[in-house]
């Protein structure tokens, strides 16, 4: 199960380097970065998974007295939580920038861009 | 081709330590010592049923207080970016397509009803999956649904500033309150602890939790508002 996880979240880092270095719009560069985001914080979550174990949330089936030996690690999925909010601000800051570079330039192209090329 | 041919040896080295990596990989078989510290003393130091938001919002309160001022300068910053040129003319509003009766209906049903369910994920953040920021983000995605039905009636900006700013203060504000009160910065226990499990319990968590989802969804909303507005010209 933590092998799933954990493959598939480092397949989406890769998915998302090779879409970011290989694409020249910028809007694709951006769904690009959103997929290795998510495949990182697959591989957090998913290291944090304790085969057979349930989610950190203590109830009528999951007792106080038994929480060591029954729930996952919480820190991770706390993390995370952290992780998921931050990528949503810094996906919405590459999209406001890149609205400003389209009314800029009239174009998406990253090559028709060459302020900062050396 | 010196760039593909970069890349390639690029993915082919990442590759090479993300399996290098997964093959080493070996499962935990119990709780190292920090999450078995929560899992022991959360109950009796915090009194939330969800450790996640004991750790998110009493033991790590600060890295909290951190993300939601990551949000809020990407909230400002995003305005700025965006911030309309006043000289340009806009749509006039009789050039747009009225909405179909099904998406206006739909929203008036709709609404309310998101924003209860919004404000219920963030109340019961400490006993339940959910917390302010998943609340935070329903109450937003009404204001993307209103949005998409009336893309030309203007929300009150000031209104929406007011509740993050109010929002924010109180956060802060409950946090310094714990210094003078309590045990800390943003200790929990200024409000009794209460019974475990029920709804008012684990001291301030549930104040704070609506807060910082009332906030996050004022910061999403004023967001979602300033890249509608972009489409007006």
């Amino acid at each position: 199960m933590e092998y799933i996880a954990l493959t598939c979240g480092f397949l989406l880092i890769l998915i998302g380097i090779y879409g970011a270095l290989t694409q020249s719009n910028i809007l694709r560069m951006i769904v690009a970065f959103t997929l290795a985001n998510t495949g990182v914080n697959l591989v957090i979550v998913g290291i944090g998974y304790i085969n057979g174990r349930t989610a950190p949330i203590l109830d009528t089936a999951v007792p106080v007295a038994e929480a060591a030996t029954r729930i996952i690690d919480p820190l991770p999925q706390a993390l995370v939580l952290t992780a998921i909010v931050i990528g949503v601000g810094i996906t919405a800051l590459m999209l406001a920038y890149a609205y400003k570079l389209f009314t800029l330039k009239g174009s998406l192209d990253i090559t028709a861009i060459k302020e900062l090329k050396w | 081709m010196i760039k593909r041919f970069s890349v390639f040896l690029i993915m082919l080295g990442l590759g090479a330590i993300f399996l290098q990596l997964l093959l080493q990989y070996l499962p935990d078989e119990s709780l190292n010592l920090s999450g078995r510290y929560y899992a022991e003393n959360t109950a009796s130091e915090v009194g939330a049923a969800n450790i996640i938001t004991a750790i998110i919002v009493t033991y790590r309160g600060l890295d909290t207080l951190g993300e939601v001022t990551v949000l809020f300068l990407t909230a400002a910053i995003v305005g700025l970016v965006l911030s309309r040129d006043q000289s340009q003319p806009r749509v006039k509003p009789a050039d747009r397509p009225q909405p179909g009766e099904l998406l206006s209906i739909g929203t008036q049903l709709l609404v309310p009803l998101i924003l209860l369910f919004g404000a219920y994920i963030f109340i019961n953040g400490h006993l339940t999956p959910g917390g302010g920021f998943q609340g935070g983000a329903i109450l937003a995605s009404a204001t993307l649904l209103m949005l998409l039905t009336h893309p030309v009636k203007r929300f009150s900006h000031r209104l929406i500033t007011r509740l993050e700013s109010i929002s924010g203060l109180v956060f802060v504000g409950v946090g310094m309150l714990g210094i003078i009160l309590a045990g800390g910065f943003l200790d929990n226990r200024l409000l009794p602890l209460g019974e475990f499990g029920e709804l008012f319990s684990a001291g301030t968590i549930p104040v704070i939790y609506a807060f910082i989802g009332l906030k996050v969804g004022a910061e999403f909303s004023s967001m979602l508002l300033k890249l509608a507005e972009t489409e007006d010209n």
